[in-house]
């Protein structure tokens, strides 16, 4: 059983899979109907997760090199920042950026955000 | 209210320069479409010579990136030429049907060269010299010992001599008036050009009347009215140039010698502007981009309401030839209210010119000494009053109110408003200013944030040394470029400390050296992972996570996502077995598109990721293994049949590549690393163009290195002799062991070899037989670390994480994990 409430009950958070799987400094995707989900984990071991395609020309960030808590696009190196989506430097756009909890070394993403297109 | 259309027909330096000022003041005023006759961005068209001289590239003359135009929302039409303006539509029209409405014009379609109308002036091979086609067309016809003359003794006449001589090609002058440069200079410092560029092997004629250019299918030579022919492979006429007013007449624009705008730019019609080399304002045109850049800010500013006019002023130029120093400022022609003042020292070389109305320095030229340019072009601006040191006038500031012949006092001396730039104007004031404001340390940041020296870069010098005053000692010109934003250190030290402190992994390394980022970037972790793959073979643990993602996966990630899966085929060969199996593979897995490359062998294109281990598995089980045509490292080593079947083959050039490939794949190299043998100097397998080249002939094996034939296009040197296919090895190996311990991260061979000198690699390999033997037992060792496939690894189930998914969810079943 995988499909947990949140703490407020409003929220369906669904197990992917566990933190350990993602490599650090690297990433694995999620597919879903909705289309791709990149999780990412950073040297410090923190998690973030973004729609898989770049602002730019819609390149997979989960084939990125991650430094720091960024990701730069293996097509055309733009940098996309983890936290927020948006690309860094002088390059303008944003990816949409997906919730994520860890609990008990598990990564949960909201089930609504897995079945239909990012909010 | 919709965004207004503003339309600029041609993109040169100039209306880049009023998009950016647009830009920076009101980004979404416009929505902006660009036509371009020429295929390409907007470049620094200043910056030819050095490319011609190969001094520079394409891509470090770029001024904007296509990235620029998607970051600003234009539309860019490259190779449109625009044919019709109708004025009353408000529409233009290109040459390939593209129509568009503006509700403001810019015209800006620069100028043409003068073509002389003599017989032959229409042959092939018979150049001008305006944009980066010429210049590549010109490069191609420069093979050494190819000739080439030049019609046209002014500035962009030298410039492309200068440029093709340095290509190797046998260069002569032609010049109409008795001396070079006659606008600029009077007789004797003409001549003293002359004789510095006949020092440099470059012919110079002048009182050269052309009376024809000869040739039958393509140019030959340039016949002289007094019978003189000189051979020519290529002829480039440089004499002159006429602004490109055409399309504007057609429209009914009021024409002159250009288009003829007001002090706020705008031409006859109130909605369309014109810029740059084809417009004529108070009766001027003009030939050099500081003025056009006035022209662009002002341009700008009324686009967007402003009031903002344009009055010509004085303009300043250098002859960008290495090696020649030659400066000219402001209005030199003589007349008969105007005075000179001359200074001549032949044993130094030196030519000093200045032109005076009353007490104001109208004009002045500087050959061989020029260090005082910008102090006299300040005066000429400024009108400044010079009686007090007409006297010493020439000898320069130095000689004024006693301050030190120092150069930096010079520089010291200089007033805030004192231009420093004068391609982008930016004067002594505005880089202080900027420096103290933000900070700057080197020339780089400088450049990048106040554009001094970031056009045709002659006065380099200067700013350095603005900057050297503004921060004095902190201010090193020697700084080495840092790898990247992640430390200060430059590739070179990087190396060598790795070594020195025996440092084995990128956190030591990070730790040791005093990475400023917690775990570097996307620029330097690749690099320092090459560094010590490189420096400790067998020992450091390849990371991963610090390759791009083709060498993390070992196949070429493609637009979509998709991979692209490249076979070895040692030296070409192939065999049914082979062909049978990628055959089979390409029907199991739907492959869509099956491509012979420009390597000799074949590319699988479209494979899903998740596929890629399960087609290793085919075409391994086929005795197949990976072409890393992905890689840092052994692509490929192209062969021709050689002796076993061509008549004229001399040894078997196909067993040698497929030798040296065998020996060689897997290996890591700072950049890629492609290779060729050809059986016989016809040379089928374009050895001569290559990282490193075989050419088999009678008397053994010829061995080339450091050509290239991608972004730069560059014939090979002759490393050395060699009488065995063993010897072949030994050398070609040991040269790629150099390579890989002093290349720096992404540096090709022939950058490489430009860098430390073709003939301190010649010493090191051919003349030093102990250091070829101890380089070349470096890379057997290394070798004997990396010679597995990596496919196999793969398909063993090595880093199967990266070729699934973590999880994956159906529409109907997302809320079920399946287990990965
Ligand atoms: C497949 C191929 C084109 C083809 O269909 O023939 C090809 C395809 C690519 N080339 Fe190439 N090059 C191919 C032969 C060449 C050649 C010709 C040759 O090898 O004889 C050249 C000129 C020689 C040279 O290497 O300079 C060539 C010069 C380049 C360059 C310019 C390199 C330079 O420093 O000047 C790049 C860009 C780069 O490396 O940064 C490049 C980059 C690429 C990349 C990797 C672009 C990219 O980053 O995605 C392409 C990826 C291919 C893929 O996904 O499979 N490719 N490329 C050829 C593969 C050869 C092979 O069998 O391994
Ligand atoms: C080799 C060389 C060296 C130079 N060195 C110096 C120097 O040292 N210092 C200096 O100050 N200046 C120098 N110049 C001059 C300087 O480059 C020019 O003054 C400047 O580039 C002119 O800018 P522009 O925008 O007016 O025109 P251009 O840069 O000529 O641009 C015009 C563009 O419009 C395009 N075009 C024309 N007609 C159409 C049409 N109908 N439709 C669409 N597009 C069209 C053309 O293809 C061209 O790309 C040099 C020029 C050359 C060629
Ligand atoms: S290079 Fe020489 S041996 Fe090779 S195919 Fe051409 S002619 Fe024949
Ligand atoms: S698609 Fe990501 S940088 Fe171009």
């Amino acid at each position: 059983m995988s499909a947990q409430a949140n703490d407020a009950g409003l929220v369906d958070w669904i197990v992917v899979g566990r933190t350990d799987e993602v490599p650090s400094r690297g990433a694995r995707v999620v597919r879903a109907p909705s289309g791709d989900i990149a999780i990412f984990r950073t040297t410090e071991g923190a998690i973030f997760a973004l729609r898989d395609r770049c602002p730019h020309k819609g390149g997979p960030l989960s084939q990125g090199i991650v430094h720091g808590e960024a990701v730069t696009c293996p097509l055309h190196n733009w940098v996309i920042c983890l936290k927020t989506g948006e690309a860094l430097g002088a390059d303008k756009g944003c990816t949409p950026k997906i919730p994520v909890r860890i609990e008990d070394g598990k990564v949960l993403l909201p089930a609504a955000v897995l079945a239909a297109a990012a909010a | 209210m919709a965004k207004q259309s503003l339309v600029v027909v041609g993109n040169g330096m100039a209306p880049g320069r009023a998009l950016e000022k647009l830009f920076e003041a009101a980004p979404d005023a416009y929505k902006v479409t660009v036509f371009n006759a020429e295929p390409r961005v907007n470049y620094d068209r200043i910056m030819l010579s050095p490319v011609l001289a190969g001094e520079k590239s394409y891509e470090d003359i770029v001024i904007h990136g296509d990235g620029w135009y998607i970051k600003h929302g234009v539309t860019l039409y490259k190779g449109h030429k625009i044919v019709a303006i109708d004025r009353d539509a408000k529409t233009v029209t290109s040459e390939h049907g593209e129509t568009v409405a503006y509700d403001k014009l810019i015209v800006a379609t620069g100028s043409s060269p003068i073509i002389i109308p003599v017989a032959g002036h229409d042959l092939p091979g018979v150049l001008t010299y305006r944009d980066l086609d010429d210049v590549h067309a010109m490069m191609v016809a420069a093979k050494p010992g190819a000739r080439a003359v030049v019609i046209g003794g002014g500035l962009l006449g030298l410039e492309a001599a200068a440029g093709l001589q340095m290509q190797g090609m046998d260069v002569t002058v032609l010049h109409l008036m008795p001396t070079l440069m006659e606008r600029q200079l009077d007789g004797a410092a003409g001549y003293l050009l002359q004789r510095s560029l006949e020092s440099r092997g470059i012919r110079v004629h002048c009182k050269a009347n052309t009376q024809e250019i000869v040739g039958e299918k393509r140019v030959t030579g340039v016949r002289l009215d007094d019978g003189t022919l000189y051979p020519a492979d290529i002829v480039v006429m440089a004499v002159g140039i006429r602004p490109s007013a055409g399309l504007a007449k057609d429209a009914g624009l009021a024409v002159s010698r250009g288009i003829v705008v007001a002090p706020d730019m705008r031409t006859s019609d109130p909605d369309i502007f014109a810029l740059g080399e084809c417009a004529e304002a108070s009766g001027q045109v003009f030939g050099l981009v500081a003025p056009l850049y006035e022209m662009a800010g002002v341009l700008a500013q009324n686009l967007l309401g402003g009031t903002a006019e344009f009055h010509p002023s004085a303009t300043a130029t250098k002859l960008k030839v290495t090696g020649i120093d030659l400066y000219s400022a402001g209005d030199f022609t003589e007349a008969k209210d105007r005075e000179e003042i001359v200074l001549r020292d032949p044993t130094r070389g030196v030519y000093k010119r200045l032109v005076l109305k009353g007490n104001r320095i109208l004009g002045a030229v500087l050959y061989g000494d020029v260090a005082d340019g910008a102090w006299f072009f300040d005066m000429i601006k400024r009108e400044v009053d010079v009686s007090e040191m007409r006297e010493t006038l020439i000898y320069g500031q130095g000689y004024q109110g006693g301050s030190a012949l120092d150069p930096l006092a010079a520089v010291a001396a200089l007033p805030d408003e004192a231009e420093i730039c004068g391609c982008n104007g930016v004067c002594k004031g505005k880089i202080t200013g900027t420096i103290n404001e933000l900070g700057l340390k080197s020339l780089d940041e400088v450049r990048a944030h106040t554009k001094a020296s970031a056009s045709c870069g002659s006065c380099t010098g200067l700013v350095e040394q603005v900057i050297k005053l503004t921060i004095g000692d902190a201010y090193n010109p020697a700084a080495v470029q840092p790898m990247c934003g992640c430390t200060e250190l430059g590739h070179d030290d990087v190396r060598r400390l790795i070594k020195a402190k025996a440092l084995k992994s990128i956190p030591a390394v990070m730790q040791e050296l005093g990475w400023k980022s917690s775990c570097g970037c996307a620029k330097c972790r690749p690099a320092l992972n090459y560094y010590l793959v490189c420096d400790w073979p067998g020992e450091y643990e390849d990371d991963s996570q610090s390759r791009y993602i083709n060498e993390r996966v070992h196949a070429n990630i493609q637009k979509n996502g998709t991979y692209s899966v490249v076979p070895r085929m040692f030296g070409g060969l192939t065999s049914a077995k082979e062909l049978r199996a990628i055959a089979d593979v390409v029907d199991r897995f739907a492959i869509p598109t099956v491509k012979v490359t420009g390597g000799q062998r074949i590319d699988l294109l479209g494979i899903r990721k998740e596929d890629l281990p399960a087609v290793w598995a085919d075409l391994n089980a086929a005795g197949m293994i990976s072409g890393a045509a992905y890689a840092k490292g052994l692509r490929t080593v192209k062969t021709c049949v050689g002796s076993e079947w061509c008549r004229f083959g001399t040894q078997d050039s196909t067993g040698l590549g497929v030798k040296i490939e065998k020996f060689m794949w897997g290996s890591w190299t700072p950049a890629k690393l492609k290779m060729a043998v050809s059986g016989c100097p016809r040379n089928c397998a374009e050895a001569t163009c290559k990282d490193i080249g075989v050419i088999c002939v009678d008397s053994g094996y010829e061995i080339h290195f450091a050509g290239a034939a991608g972004l730069d296009i560059k014939g090979t040197e002759v490393l050395g002799h060699a009488a065995t296919e063993e010897e072949t090895i030994e050398i070609v190996a040991a040269l790629t062991q150099l390579y890989r311990e002093q290349g720096r991260y992404l540096e090709r061979v022939y950058k490489w070899a430009k860098r430390v000198g073709i003939d301190s690699v010649k010493a090191a390999i051919m003349d030093d037989t102990e250091r070829r033997r101890a380089l070349f037992e470096r890379f057997v060792a290394s070798q004997s670390y990396v010679q597995t496939d990596p496919w196999a690894e793969r398909v063993a189930g090595k880093d199967a994480h990266e070729f699934a998914p973590i999880s994956a969810f159906g529409a109907a079943q997302f809320a079920e994990r399946r287990p990965s």
